[in-house]
Order: structure tokens, then sequence, then C-alpha cells
């Protein structure tokens, strides 16, 4: 892990075999590492060991089943615009059954998937996209004749790690929509235990890419919470990052679109951005590796919350959402705003003075009456 | 005036006084044209939208945070001269869950209240301050103005605010935004407002709409208003909130025009329990008993003119003789 990329630039051998194997730069695969490294969110110094992992290992057998679907999350990855991101795709990992990328066809198809699964059994990867019909008996969705139930929980038996890429398999997304004829369901719920997810509608390449790295590089998947979903994108709300927060803050509100508000890129929370109860690292790393401003909100349209269960594709677009803010910022007055504290030195001179006054009260009633009573005498000598 | 005479007048001015009573004034009702605000503690997200709009459409300036270095934002603790309106929080404990007395926290509008009876019209001695005779809006005429702060001292809720730090200083409160009528516009923070926590319209209306809230079982699909009652409709769709039994405005100091709905008990959101008998109706007919048909103060300058006078003649006569 103390490797740097200085050292490893050092062996040259290594990477000319890797740029022949990749065809691309050495300049270009460590651009690559550097990208997945941030995404991750791990130390610079993990780019060493994220590019020899990339480098060295044994490509991971990679099988992807497609159920209830559009695509989407298949033309996502491939339609990156970084220039080198489908040669990765199909060079870092091996990808032995894919029913949209493969050459082969029909029994062809079913045998290599068979194949691929023998031969590397137990060791392979395989990423679910799309939601499982189970009502009626999943007869809904069918693959060479094959029940998508029985064929998921088949692929998955002997399977290293399942992800399951999308909204759809990753809590149902669009097609377990009300009223969910076909009883779509997720990975997790079809094969009865928890998976990796990586919800989106499609979700960002990169957050699919930086769990495939990770997984060769540490041997496991990344840390995910209590949804599956990887800490390292899905731990804060969209609202956070986003950069109409300050807007938010302000009070400026986009009324309806194309108003002068929505045209100054004020907040697009009136107009139903599901932003404030969305998990998804969107703001910060954006899509199509076009430049800033490139993700939904940025382009001028509220986000649906199409990575949260129960938000996307269920709450109307331009219905409010809920805040899931944890506590109000502390700059807000309170109710009765607390005063400054009065200082040790503040007090004692205070005591004092009252010390003093009070002394001084005293003592001049006591010679008052004095007075009053030594006038008599004075007369009486 | 002899020593019988005096307690004659005297007993005249008591059977005057005595009349005088039924002139008493009883605390205002409302005008059925009133218009208001219908404040949703529950709704409320505190965005401050309201407070920003306030601002701009009031023509007011930023305040800053006392001792801030770097003065960025505006950042009212309160109202004041420069602030007509704030969202203050009620924080308690770990502040888990919104609109929870325990371990929560709750957002609060602070505002004028546009009373039924508001005793800043009572109090002040130039008319400057004026109750609107058909929709109750209470505002300030600042030319008539000569400064005297009555109106803050009077106000049970504290809301005029003096601003001392300007050469020419004046009186600042909410007016309701009734700048904004003629073209058409109304309260600027209800117009901003995303979640509708802040509803203009007329206060019957308004009533009507927060006894329909109150009478939903919390959780239940329901819809809310938004903007302007009786305007475009901007409603959208929400879930019924669990409020405490009381629409504070309704009763307090005879009621005021900006009525309130919130899930904690209002006085721990500033809003202090205060009887149903306005300040304006005690103060006044105590005023009028005592100097109802200037009787009052005719006996006492009569009983005083008689003390003096028999003084002054013993002096005389004293004086005369020495």
């Amino acid at each position: 892990m103390n490797e740097t990329l200085f050292d490893l630039q050092r062996d040259q051998d290594e990477f000319a075999e890797l740029a022949r194997r990749l065809q691309i730069s050495r300049r270009e695969f460590l651009q690559f590492c550097t990208a997945v490294t941030a995404t991750l969110g791990l130390p610079a110094s993990a780019e060493a060991a994220v590019a020899k992992a990339v480098e060295k290992a044994k490509r991971p057998s990679v099988i992807w089943l497609h159920f209830q679907e559009c695509t989407g999350c298949t033309e996502s990855l491939l339609r990156a615009e970084h220039p080198t991101l489908e040669k990765l795709i199909l060079d870092v990992i091996s990808l032995d059954y894919h029913e949209t990328l493969m050459a082969a066809a029909g029994h062809q198809a079913e045998a290599a998937r068979k194949a691929a699964m023998k031969a590397n059994k137990g060791k392979y990867v395989l990423v679910v996209e799309g939601a499982i019909p189970l009502k009626d008996n999943g007869i809904y969705c069918k693959i060479g004749g094959q029940k998508a139930i029985d064929m998921v929980k088949e692929c998955a038996a002997d399977a290293a790690a399942v992800i399951a890429i999308g909204s759809c398999a990753s809590w149902g997304g669009m097609p377990s929509t009300d009223p969910n004829p076909t009883g779509a369901a997720s990975a997790a719920e079809a094969l009865g235990k928890p998976v990796v997810t990586i919800p989106g509608c499609p979700p960002n390449p990169y957050n699919f890419l930086a769990a495939v790295v990770h997984f060769l590089t540490f041997g496991k998947l990344p840390a995910v919470d209590q949804l599956g979903r990887p800490k390292f994108a899905y731990s804060r709300l969209v609202h956070e990052n986003c950069e109409r927060r300050a807007h938010f803050d302000a009070g400026r509100f986009a009324m309806e679109f194309g108003d002068p508000g929505h045209r100054q890129g004020y907040c697009l929370y009136k107009l139903g951005c599901k932003g404030p109860e969305t998990y998804a690292n969107c703001p910060t790393i954006l899509f199509g590796d076009a430049g800033p401003g490139t993700w939904p909100v940025g382009c001028g349209h509220p986000c649906i919350g199409c990575t949260e269960k129960g938000v996307g594709f269920a709450k109307p677009i331009h219905q409010l959402a809920v805040l899931k803010n944890v506590v109000p910022p502390l700059s807000y007055p309170r109710v009765v705003e607390e005063q400054g504290g009065t200082s040790f030195a503040a007090a004692a001179a205070l005591a004092a003075i009252a010390g003093a006054a009070a002394g001084g009260a005293a003592m001049l009633a006591r010679n008052l009456g004095r007075s009053a009573e030594e006038k008599p005498a004075e007369k009486s000598e | 005036m002899d020593r019988r005479n005096f307690f004659k007048s005297s007993l005249a001015a008591g059977a005057a006084l005595s009349t005088g009573r039924a002139r008493a004034r009883e605390t205002r009702s409302i005008l059925p044209e009133a218009l208001g605000l219908l404040y949703d503690s529950t709704l409320c997200i505190g965005c401050k939208a309201c407070v920003a709009a306030c601002k701009r459409e009031n023509d007011m300036p930023p305040e800053f945070l006392p001792r801030t270095e770097q003065p960025y934002w505006d950042q009212p603790l309160d109202i004041s001269g420069k602030t007509l309106t704030v969202i203050k929080v009620y924080r308690h404990g770990t502040m888990d869950k919104k609109d929870q007395e325990e371990n929560g926290y709750a957002f609060i509008k602070k505002s004028c209240m546009h009373c039924v009876d508001p005793s800043c019209v009572s109090a002040c001695p130039v008319s400057a301050m004026q109750k609107d005779p058909v929709n109750g809006v209470v505002s300030y005429d600042k030319d008539a103005c000569i400064g005297c702060r009555y109106c803050v001292a009077a106000c049970p809720f504290g809301v005029p605010r003096f601003t001392y730090d300007q050469t020419f200083p004046q009186i600042n409160k909410c007016q309701l935004c009734k700048h904004r009528w003629k073209d058409g516009g109304y309260s600027a923070c209800a117009e901003v407002c995303p979640t509708g926590a802040t509803l203009y319209g007329k206060v019957t209306e308004l009533k009507a709409e927060a006894t329909r809230r109150r009478a939903l079982k919390p959780g239940a699909a329901t819809t809310y208003p938004r903007g302007k009652l009786g305007g475009p409709d901007q409603s959208y769709p929400g879930v019924a909130a669990k409020y405490v039994d009381r629409l504070y405005g309704e009763t307090e100091f005879g009621g005021t025009q900006m009525v309130f709905l919130a899930g904690v008990p209002f006085e721990k959101l500033g809003y202090p329990n205060l009887p149903p008998r306005s300040d304006a109706a005690t103060s006044e007919t105590m005023q009028n008993t005592l100097y109802g048909g200037l009787v009052m103060p005719i006996v006492f300058l009569g009983a005083l003119t008689y003390i003096a006078k028999r003084n002054v003649k013993d002096d005389e006569q004293g004086g005369h003789h020495g």
C-alpha cells in the first residue's frame, strides 16, 4: 500500500505488456486507476495497489444476467465518454456471458455460460441487471426456456460475489411499480440473501467499476449500508453535495420551469426535486465524463430519486420531497437565544460594587440614627 | 367651597362614575374580511425562503451575527429593525425527530400577529399605528410617528422594533406586504413558501383549513394548499401531521389574524399563554373610567384646590396677625 505510482512507473516492462493487452497508453491506464481510487474514496497511496491489482490479477470471470429491464445499465457503461472505458470493461474483467455484448447466440450462448460457471466455480462474479418476476411461479420472464428465478438461483449458487446493477435488480425499480402485475422483485428478494446493490436508473458506471475493482484489489466487495449499497457512493444525500444547495439555504427557489429563478439556477425543491431524500453521489461524480453540470439537477430537472426505493417511480415527479436532514443547522436562531455568559471578573466587580453600596447604605443609616440621638444629648449638656 | 359643598360634589361625581362604567370597553371581535396567515410548524422545513423573500420585498438590509468576522450570510437571530420575519428552531436533547417535544426539534415563525385588538394601536398617542377597518391589517405611518416607542413596550409578542442605529429612526414591523396588493400580490413569505407552511388568506378560511387539518388522522393522506387560499391551485399531496390540540391565535388576547398549528406545545415555541381579554380593552376601560367626562380629574383638582386653599388661608391669617 505504501508504494506510490512513481515506484510502479519504474516497472516499464510490465506496463509495456499491459499497454499491449489493453491497447492503451500507460498514462491512460494510470488515469483510470486514479479515477477509480478517487471514486472509492481511498487514499492516494491506494492507487498503486489498484494499478497493480488491475494489471496483474487474473481477470475474474463475470456472468451478467438480464431480466426485466431496458438494458440502460449496460448502455450507460458502454456509452461512457472516457476513451478507454469500454476496453477496460472487456479487459479488466472476463465477460463470459452478457446477452447484449456476446457474439454467441441461442444454445451456444447458454453453453458458454454453463462452461464458464463450471470452469470458475466459486470464483466468478455474478452481475444481475433487471428485476425478477415472482408472480405465478415466475413465468413472466424466460431466457432460453428457463425462468428468470431459476436462472438467477442457478448462477448465484457458485458465485464468489453477486452484484445487482440498476434500480430494477436493486429494489425492483420501474417493473415493480404499483400494481406490479408480474410481481417483480429485486435480486436480493429472489435469492433470499443480501447482495451488493448499485441502484440508479441508470447507475453511474464508475460506481459499478469501482466496486468491481475493489473486489479485484482487496478480494472482497466494498463496505455497504443496510440496503446493500456501497458506502463510498451512497452514504450522502444528493441534497448535501448539490451545486444548487446554496440557493436552498438562501430560500431561492425556481417556482416553475423556465421562470427567472429556473434560468438563474435556483433550487429545484419546489418543482419536486427528490435530492433531500435520495442517497447517491450524482452531484460529485456527475454523468458521462462531459464536464461540470452534467447530471439531472445540473441540467435543470429535479432529481426523481431513481436510486431510492419508495421514491423513484413511486412518488410523482413533482411531489415535494421529505427532508431527511438529521438536524437543523446550528446557525438557526433558537426560540430563546442564549445570551453571552458573565465572566468571573465582571461578576466579581459587580459583587464588589454591590457590597460597597450595601455597606455605605448601612453606615449612612446608622450615622443618621446616631446624629438624631446625639443632638438631644448636646442640648442636655 | 365649604366642607358641606365639597362632600356634595364628591357624591355627585361618584354617581357619575358609577354610570360611566357602562362605557367600559370590551375586547374587539374579528372583522369578517380580516386577512392573515396560517403557519403550520409541522409543514415547515426551515428553508427560510420566507425570510429571504421578506427582506427582498420589503427592501430590508441583511443582518449579520454579532462579532462575526466574515459577514457573508444574512443571519438574523430575531425580528428587528432590519428583519420583519424570522424562522426559529426549538431544540431538545438529541433532536432525533421533527415536531417532537422530547429529543426533537421544530421550526417556528416569528412576525407580526396582526392582533384583532392590538395593544400597539391602543398605546400609540398619535395614531401612527393603525388597524385597517376592513381587513384588519395593523400598519404603521412613519410620518405620523413621534418615536415614543410605546408600541414596542405595549406589544405582548415583542413585535414592533425600533431602528436605533439610524439617524432618523422608525418602527419596523410586518404589514402583511400591503404594498404588494395593488399589483395583485400578497404576502411574499406565503408566496414563496415551498410547502405551504405559511399560507395567506382570509382568516375565516384559514381557520377552516386549520380545523380540517386538525380533524385528520395523523398519517392519513391529504393535500396541502400553497401560497394563497382562493388563489391559483398550487396544492400538493402530503401526509397528515400530529398536532397539539390548539390553534394558537384563536383566543389569545382577543385573537390574532396570524394563526398557528404545531406539533410541540406553543409555550416551548416562544408563544406564551395569554388571556382572552386584550390589554387594549383593559387599559382603555381604565382610562375611560378615570377620565370619562373629565369628572374624576375635576373632582381631584377640586380636592387639591380645597386643601391648598385651606392651608394658604391659615398661613395668611397667621401672617396677618403676626
